[in-house]
């Protein structure tokens, strides 16, 4: 979908916009105007978090000769819920839940992440037991009450509630995503008897079945609340002190925007906004390219994360787990379920550890040795090699010019960790060791990209890949070969890639409804009305940031066999459902399921359990884009500023290539493989099976020689 | 590739990694296509990947150890039965026969060859547990295999593609639920074929022609690396024993020589108990599983299970023993047993390590199995006639045994690693209400590292019926035994909450308006008791884990009236303990 500019989302085309990100270290700043743009990039100010966004914004205004008065929209990401989960440093929180289930959310599934170490831990829920508590009341599966509400335990809780100092509350009954009523009496008693506490219904968090999951969402919810009330509030305060007369929008993972008021209620779903942001921006890359098959590819210090995009669309999912902490193993954080873009994440950056097994194999990852110490050739003490010692032995990057010169990099304690840690237990060396080390990083993120997307039935042959992020350009051509892609993509100033994406987001909201219904006994005419319910809700809160704007509603469906335990996302069709409707929504079924799984099962009802509805808005303001595009005719000649030994895998030795200044490359320069395109940021490895050239946009493409990906493949 | 060019082991490493990639994704493949609830919300699975002589290469890492070898050597036995040249691309074998696949009737093996250019270049096995295959059920009154539901032995599924037809409907006719039992086998068909399709893809890519040079790279290195760790042990025969409850009140001994020794571990059950007339009888390929877990996971947990890792744990028992029953003894419920191994296992090791071994926790699978309906119950037909029928197992556990310096986890499947079936799923499936499940106060363990806690689990019809349980728990006479002078765990229980108690082996009905009460094991704790940090023993009680007479009386820690540890109390009785 092209982004469609119109002055009825409350924001002009022409307005000058200002994102800011805050991120674990750095918050970033990108201010938009039709003139251009800037951006300044701020320590976070973790006591105060608002205190580093106006500075931040405050020097983007500067650079640009710009006042507060000036910006006619704010967007902003922050990872700022994401580590109150992470560092435990959220509300004093209390869960109110049915008798005889105080204990969901800490025996979550009753299971051990990894399998053969016996000395796991499990994750601590964010709800200590002293602080769940229960009440008489039960629901059943189908809605029905089966036990009234205690509204007199209700009111006792209150006091205990009140004398324990708690600050924010959860609510999570059994089957309330069948009937909420008692959830919201129990709300309301509490409400009024604590004012000033927050309080988080899973029925509204998290409307969907299984107990564990939602109890924990809602927990995840009430936990940042208060946290992230305080500062949005403050933030909104402090802005508009400061001149700015704007709206403001916030970022969720769901990669829509959304206000102020909705992220204060739900302020779980901004978890992964910075991510999100990033993968906005590949969608819109792809978008300007006309490309329609991605895979987003972002790899930083000591992860990477890896997003599958078609057709505009970035994969979604609803669940999503905050803070793995055993080797970023599934199970080993808390499940959140919120709509989110779905990535995979890999312990894989540039300061993954390398070591060897017992198998003699090298492994890379997931521990990092972060940027204190960093890796060795960092001199600050690091005695272990990462993948930026293993890049630099093999020639990748320059020690003298590592971040644009700021950092002199020793390549002698890059080869010293190596060859003690790789080198000497595998009888290798130095060279091939480093060689290992990069090939064994670009397998994982390969491997896991190939399993990601068997479980959501793509196919990643045949993509483009947009890198991003400071490692990203180093291994993206050989990420590529391994997966059978052609076309790389690695956009200027990516550094600030997120903010960017931000002022590419759609304002959207999502909402989804757990209701078993069987395609045997579909009944169109509730599905419709439950539709209508759920559009109104979305709808409300899109036009709380785009009052007049065209809004688009989306529908997807979960759905499965009668008996199965996992759905797969079906698009629905547009319109409202009529009897006919069934032999579609099959049809549309078992398209999905036979891509996925190779075959249909014959005989068995088709049954959906989730409906889920989005209602988008364009995102507001015009994008801006970098000038027009170069027409000359023929490329003009890319100039060479020096060489530097590069190891080929192909011939299976180091051979001397060319290196090239990025900003010294005019647009529609082709350079060939294997060659090296050098930036303060980062460097690009155009490996022997590619040809870059520079694009209008001043991103870097890569096109393999076609018959050169085969043999490298080999 | 060219030969002994030392980029090759750089290359090797990366294909060995793509396998196990490969493996993942046929086992993720199966994880959401399957029907019943063992498979699709349990994790009750296993997929790998074969040479063409049937060596395993690479195993996903998934719920269930008990299939570690036994699926690993099914394969071979269908090579015996049909060599490869006669196998053609698009076919597919089954298998259930409990000696030649898993264990039991209810676990159905996959196995299908992968061909790439006309020619057989490895095979794909998986396997997977179905909710229902005739029979007596699982802890029924069954006295022979025979009884215990439909045998399949290794018999073709699939031929050249098409599915035999004849077969799916003599299974679905044998099964009392066919539409979850035939969607498994669907899977189990579509994983391997996922896999196939992966390992043509990377043999293309690589340029292989076949997996010989991988395969020996991977399996020297697997034994090398497996014997290396073992070689680090103290050499030595160590020896164990474990009283478990058995049946019908008559408890048995299962005995362990475990003999550590630079060509491997061998470990022998000679002096355990004989077989049994009821299913808890455990065929030797599902003791070997077993067996190699508890031994893999003190010895060599992050070596990969393959034909060459798992040859360095041999194990043997004498033929009749329980735990090497042979055909026809029953076998329905040979987890229960087999689940005790790796607790047998670790009183051997814990000789030649001392500090490296957990204490005894619940370990077999408390698995809540209820049904209900004509047929499945006692009552009035007349009355069950207006039932619902219903058949659903959920997966549940008590706690585990404390570790050297950390405390058991509570309500946390080992060695089995299952995930439970959340209560909500299980409502939505069947007629029925569970009214708690909660940690059991005071069941784990006491230790200076606290046993797990078990849990409690309350459940009653939904619709006002009698409906029944089918059991197959231990512990229940005998509880887990902590270390190192640590206490044992709370034994389980199983009653009607009005107050009569339930076998734990069998199959009983609760009558209509009736609460049936579960109550799991706890862990045994580790170390001293008296030399847990009294700010632990305060959290526990403060947090309802532990009471505050066990806090006094076996912790020797007495608190204030808001849950302060009395320091001056506390230091007098425990100085008073140390004294008796």
């Amino acid at each position: 979908m092209p982004p469609v500019i119109t002055p009825e989302s409350g924001v002009s085309p022409d307005a000058i916009r200002l994102a800011v990100d805050i991120g674990g270290t750095f918050t970033d700043v990108v201010l938009e105007t039709p003139g251009g743009s800037w951006s300044a990039k701020v320590l976070t100010t973790k006591a105060a978090p608002e205190d580093g966004v106006l500075d931040g914004m405050r020097r983007a205004l500067a650079l640009a000769g710009l006042v507060p008065a000036d910006v006619g929209l704010i967007v902003h990401g922050t990872t700022l819920a994401t580590n109150a989960i992470i560092e435990r440093k959220g509300a004093l929180t209390a869960l109110v839940t049915t008798k005889g289930f105080r204990d969901s959310i800490e025996m979550a599934q009753e299971n051990r992440f990894e399998q053969y170490d016996i000395f796991i831990e499990k994750p601590e829920p964010l709800v200590p037991r002293p602080l769940r508590f229960t009440v008489p009341e039960r629901v059943d599966a189908r809605g029905g009450v089966r036990l009234p509400l205690d509204e007199k335990a209700v009111e006792g809780l209150a006091e205990t509630l009140a004398a324990r100092g708690v600050e924010s509350i959860a609510i999570g009954f059994l089957h309330s995503y069948a009937n909420p009523a008692h959830e919201r009496r129990a709300g309301e008693i509490l409400a009024n008897r604590l004012p000033g506490v927050r309080l988080s219904l899973s029925c509204d968090v998290c409307p969907e079945v299984r107990e564990y999951e939602r109890f924990s969402t809602t927990c995840a919810n009430a936990y940042v609340q208060p946290l992230m009330g305080r500062y949005l509030e403050n933030l909104r305060q402090r802005i508009g002190q400061a001149g700015f007369a704007c709206p403001i929008l916030l970022m969720t993972s769901g990669g829509g925007l959304t206000t102020l008021e909705t992220a204060v209620r739900f302020p779980i779903r901004l978890v992964e906004s910075g991510p999100a942001g990033g993968v906005i921006l590949s969608t819109w890359i792809a978008e300007r390219f006309g490309i329609d098959r991605i895979l987003s590819f972002d790899m930083g210090g000591t992860t990477a994360k890896i997003c599958i995009i078609d057709d505009g669309k970035p994969m979604a999912s609803r669940s999503f787990e905050v803070d793995r902490r055993y080797r970023f193993m599934k199970g080993s954080g808390l499940p959140v379920r919120i709509p989110v873009i779905e990535m995979v994440e890999i312990g894989a950056g540039g300061g993954s550890l390398a070591s060897v097994d017992a198998m003699k194999r090298i492994t890379v990852g997931p521990e990092s040795a972060g940027s204190d110490p960093g890796p060795a050739c960092y001199r600050l003490g690091g005695t272990k090699p990462a993948v930026t010692d293993a890049n630099v032995v093999l020639g990748r990057i320059d020690p003298d010019r590592f971040a644009g010169g700021t950092i002199t990099l020793d390549a002698a304690l890059s080869r010293a960790a190596i060859e003690g840690h790789v080198g000497i237990p595998l009888d290798l060396d130095v060279t091939l060791s480093a060689f290992g080390i990069s090939e064994v990083v670009e397998e994982n993120m390969a491997n896991a990209a190939r399993v990601h997307a068997v479980e959501r039935g793509a196919e990643l042959e045949g993509r483009t890949l947009i890198a991003f992020g400071g490692g990203a350009p180093l291994h993206a051509a050989r990420l590529a070969e391994k997966l059978g892609i052609a076309d790389v993509l690695i956009p200027a100033s990516a550094g600030v890639g997120s903010a960017v994406g931000f002022l590419r987001a759609p304002i959207a909201f999502e909402v989804v409804r757990s209701r078993f219904v069987r395609l045997g006994n579909f009944d169109a005419g509730s599905i419709n009305a439950m539709f209508a319910e759920m559009a109104k809700d979305a709808v409300d809160v899109v036009k709380l940031g785009a009052p007049s704007a065209p809004i688009t509603i989306g529908r997807s469906a979960d759905m499965r066999y009668a008996g199965q335990g996992h759905e797969i996302l079906v698009q629905l069709p547009d319109g409202p459902f009529t009897a006919a409707s069934v032999a579609e929504l099959r049809k549309r079924f078992e398209a999905g399921y036979r891509t996925l799984f190779n075959r249909v099962v014959p005989g068995v009802d088709v049954e959906v359990t989730g409906w889920i509805l989005r209602a988008e808005a364009p995102a507001p303001g015009r994008a801006i884009d970098r000038g027009p595009a170069d027409t000359r005719a023929e490329a003009p000649r890319s100039l060479s500023v020096g060489s530097r030994t590069l190891f080929n895998p192909a011939q299976r030795d180091f051979q001397d290539v060319p290196v090239y200044q990025r900003t010294e490359l005019a647009t529609g320069s082709a350079v060939q493989g294997p060659a090296i395109i050098a930036e303060d940021e980062t460097t690009t490895v155009v490996t022997a099976g590619f040809t870059a050239r520079i694009e209008p946009s001043g991103a870097i493409r890569l096109t393999a020689k076609a018959a050169a990906l085969q043999e490298a493949a080999q | 590739m060219r030969a002994n060019h030392p980029l090759n082991r750089i290359e090797y490493q990366v294909m060995w990694n793509r396998l196990i990639s490969v493996v993942e994704e046929q086992a993720q493949t199966l994880v959401r296509t399957a029907f019943g609830t063992a498979t699709r919300e349990a994790g009750d699975l296993s997929a790998g990947v074969y040479d063409t002589t049937g060596r395993m290469l690479a195993q996903a890492v998934t719920g269930t150890p008990g299939h570690v070898n036994s699926m690993a050597m099914s394969v071979g036995h269908v090579l015996d039965k049909v060599p490869l040249a006669r196998m053609n691309d698009g076919d597919a074998y089954i298998v259930n026969d409990p000696w030649q696949g898993t264990g039991h009737l209810n676990d159905i093996v996959i196995v299908t060859p992968t061909f790439r250019r006309g020619t057989a270049v490895g095979l794909f096995a998986c396997t997977l547990h179905v909710v229902d295959i005739g029979g007596r059920g699982i802890m029924g009154a069954a006295q022979q295999v025979y009884e215990e539901g439909l045998y399949l032995p290794i018999t073709k599924i699939v031929d050249r593609g098409e599915i035999n037809q004849w077969l799916v409907d003599i299974i679905a006719a044998n099964v009392r639920e066919p539409v979850q039992v035939i969607g498994d086998i669907y899977s189990e068909i579509s994983s391997n074929e996922v896999g196939g399709r992966r390992l043509v893809a990377m043999m293309d890519e690589f340029g292989l022609e076949h997996l010989d040079d991988l395969a020996r790279h991977i399996l020297d290195h697997s034994r090398e690396a497996s014997l290396e760790a073992i070689r680090k042990l103290p050499f030595g025969t160590y020896h164990n024993s474990m009283t478990v409850d058995g049946m019908n009140g008559k408890s048995m001994e299962l005995k362990a020589a475990l003999t550590i020794g630079p060509e491997g571990i061998d470990v022998d059950f000679a002096g355990s108990a004989g077989v049994v007339q009821n299913g808890i009888n455990v065929p030797l390929c599902y003791t070997e599983a077993y067996t190699s877990f508890g031994v893999k996971c003190i010895v060599a947990p992050h070596v990969p299970n393959n034909a060459a890792s798992l040859a360095t744990i041999r194990v043997t028992a004498p033929d009749g023993c329980i735990l090497n029953a042979k055909h026809p003894a029953p076998v329905a419920a040979r987890s229960i047993i087999g689940q005790m191994l790796p607790d047998v296992v670790f009183g051997c090791l814990q000789q030649a390590l001392p500090q490296g071994v957990p204490a005894e926790g619940t370990s077999c699978l408390w698995n809540v199995r209820l049904m209900g309906g004509m047929g499945r119950v006692d009552g009035d037909p007349a009355v069950l006639a207006k039932a619902t029928p219903f058949n659903v197992t959920s997966f549940h556990s008590g706690g585990t045994g404390a570790r050297p310096k950390l405390d058991g986890l509570s309500a946390t499947a080992f060695p089995s690693g299952v995930r439970n079936v959340p209560v909500e799923i299980t409502e939505t499936i069947a007629p029925v209400l569970v009214w708690s499940k909660e940690y059991r106060t005071d069941s784990g363990g006491a230790g200076e590292y606290r046993g797990g806690l078990g849990q409690i689990m309350e459940i009653e019809s939904a619709e006002d019926m009698p409906f029944g349980i089918s059991t197959s728990f231990d512990r229940v006479v005998y509880p887990p035994r902590g270390r190192a002078g640590g206490k044992a765990g709370m034994t389980g229980k199983v009653e009607i909450v009005s107050g009569k108690s339930l076998p734990p082996k069998a199959h009983s009905s609760i009558p209509a308006g009736e609460r049936l009460r579960v109550s799991m094991p706890g862990g045994g704790g580790y170390g001293d008791p008296r030399r847990r940090d009294p700010a632990k023993v305060a959290r526990d009680v403060a947090s309802g884990l532990v009471s505050e007479e066990v806090a006094r009386n076996v912790y020797g820690v007495v608190l204030t009236a808001d849950f302060a540890v009395d320091e001056a109390a506390t230091t007098k009785a425990r100085m008073v303990a140390a004294a008796e």
